[in-house]
């Protein structure tokens, strides 16, 4: 990337910027309906649980798509081809999921006032050592997510020309103020901007890209000339090899990716169950985004770019083929795409510390005024340590942790999904899968070197799956014999959550 | 009804049946126009399905 700060594209990042944070700010005044309940953990935690298809589109969409994802994806098609695009039928495959499971959630969550997944799976098995192995995974999982997101604005603020943390750091402090004072409406409110500016960047880099470049014909063959001669697992399709992660990891992922606390809140924030199936038939709207967002790896070949980490590979594109003011604009709709997701992160992070760690251990008759307050504050302290694993320590870090959180979150999908269509599961012997879940997933990931599939030898044949699968497996087989050996347990295994 | 979901996971996670280049469409190779196809098909058959619980009075 060239030297110096490109002026232009700076205050066109900086303008939109301004906007976002005084919308972030306004925010907590938005949508507060008649119904307000005041200070109370489900108007800052979940903006009043009142959010029709429309917000809940927007709200979703734009945590679930995040700034992450526009430098990743494309990233990782540059760096291997064909197998970078399992994020494709990855969110594809998301939704059928989220139709299927997420209104039964929504009931289950709505009846009885729960706000987080821990909070229904102790509603559902009454078992404190279950609801704190769900809570606590899904902190752990979140708070490299939310460094993930840093690591994307802290890429396009490099693209500006910018050096040093402070951009940085002065982009998050504003990030955590409105966030705090604002709840889940400012992300909400904002993920409008960021959902159009992102939408405008994409639809003018497809088009405008190709046609300078010579078509998609052309971008495709450079793409393929340069795989070819690198060789390896690389290429416009796949190798036989490849068949089975690529399946495995888009299953698992999709699996994976509404039990993380910020894409649950996002349902639980919806006002009704219809709301959530309308947002299955319309989210995949987005999925066509992003799988244009990843031939932008393949764009980078036809365009001759040349970058040093494949993460700079869609600022290289932008910096190299737009004028400066439209480049600033993409970056600062890249930017606010870090903003949106990292706020809802940090609030999901935090109802689940307070509903799941403190209530319970700490101070079991706190008003829900006294909710709302530990949850604010808790949001700061996650966005904080956040910020701190990011300036202090390796990305590389975050990275393999991200990849280690996907797989333990996915091992809270029995004890989550089970108890929502069949009663036969007993706490202890979810509690049982989980661990055995956690641990060997844990264990084949670090004895592969953090790497997302396993391989193991089945009659002399290799076979590679998504290691979060293969735990998730051991996870079922486990409750299942553990259930059969241990029984239900004697507790009842529904009654209102206390 | 409900089977319609089925369809997008056998069309996805069948690799070896699209991971082809012929026939390309506009210049896409068959791996990624299939990709894309099943965006607006899946999003259909989800319709179909919640269309047909709206009818049923599905909660």
């Amino acid at each position: 990337m060239d030297a110096g700060i490109n002026w232009t594209a700076l205050a066109v990042f900086v303008f939109f910027f301004v906007l976002v944070t005084v919308m972030g700010f306004w925010a907590s005044r938005w949508m507060a309906g008649p119904s307000n309940k005041g200070a109370h953990l489900d108007e800052w935690g979940l903006g009043g649980r009142n959010f029709g298809a429309w917000i809940t589109w927007f709200l979703v969409g734009g945590d679930f798509y995040t700034a992450y994802t526009v430098i990743a994806v494309p990233a990782l098609v540059y760096a291997v081809g064909a197998y970078g695009f399992f994020a494709l039928p990855y969110t594809i495959l998301v939704y059928p999921i989220v139709f299927l499971i997420m209104p039964k959630l929504w009931h289950a969550a709505h009846k009885a006032g729960h706000v987080t997944a821990a909070d229904v799976v102790y509603g559902r098995y009454q078992s404190r050592p279950l609801e704190f192995a769900i809570a606590l995974t899904g902190v752990v999982a979140t708070m490299p997510y939310i460094a993930l997101q840093l690591i994307g604005m802290e890429v396009v603020i490099k693209a500006l020309g910018l050096t040093g943390e402070l951009p940085l750091l002065a982009a998050f402090v504003i990030l955590a103020l409105y966030t705090y004072s604002a709840g889940l409406r400012a992300p909400a409110l904002i993920a409008f901007v960021k959902d159009l500016m992102i939408y405008i960047v994409v639809l003018v880099a497809v088009v405008v890209v190709p046609a300078k470049l010579g078509g998609y014909g052309v971008v495709f063959d450079s793409a393929r000339e340069v795989f070819a001669n690198k060789g390896g697992a690389t290429g416009l399709t796949l190798k036989p090899s490849q068949f089975l992660p690529f399946a495995t990891l888009a299953l698992g992922s999709a699996m994976a990716a509404f039990m993380y606390p910020h894409t649950l809140t996002g349902i639980f924030a919806a006002k009704d169950a219809n709301t959530i199936r309308k947002n299955a038939v319309f989210l995949p709207a987005y999925t066509v985004l992003l799988g244009l967002i990843a031939l932008l790896g393949f764009m980078a070949y036809a365009a001759g770019v040349k970058v040093q980490t494949n993460n700079d590979v869609v600022p290289a594109l932008f910096n190299g083929l737009f004028p400066s003011w439209f480049a600033g604009f993409a970056f600062a709709a890249i930017a606010i795409g870090a903003l949106v997701p990292a706020a809802v992160m940090s609030i999901g992070a935090s109802n689940l510390f307070t509903r799941n760690f403190w209530k319970p251990y700490v101070n079991p008759g706190i008003s829900n005024e006294g909710e709302a307050k530990v949850a604010k504050v808790v949001s700061l302290v996650v966005k904080l340590g956040a910020l701190v694993f990011i300036l202090f320590l390796p990305t590389k870090f975050a990275l393999d942790l991200q990849l280690l959180g996907g797989v333990w979150i996915l091992q809270t999908f029995p004890a989550l999904v089970f108890g929502l269509f069949v009663g036969w599961f007993g706490a202890r012997a979810l509690l049982c899968g989980w661990a055995v879940g956690i641990v060997c997933g844990s264990w084949m990931a670090f004895a592969d070197g953090i790497k997302p599939v396993h391989s193991f030898t089945v009659g002399g044949d290799q076979y590679s799956m998504y290691t979060g699968l293969i735990a998730l497996a051991l996870n079922i087989v486990v409750a299942v014999v553990a259930n059969l050996v241990l029984g239900k347990g004697s507790r009842p295994a529904l009654r209102s959550a206390a | 009804m409900r089977l319609l979901l089925l369809l997008p996971f056998i069309g996805l996670l069948w690799v070896p049946f699209y991971n082809k280049e012929l026939p390309a469409l506009w210049g896409f190779p068959f791996f990624y126009w299939y990709q894309f196809a099943w965006v607006p098909l899946t999003s259909l058959l989800i319709w179909l399905v919640f269309r047909d619980g709206l009818k049923k009075g599905e909660e």
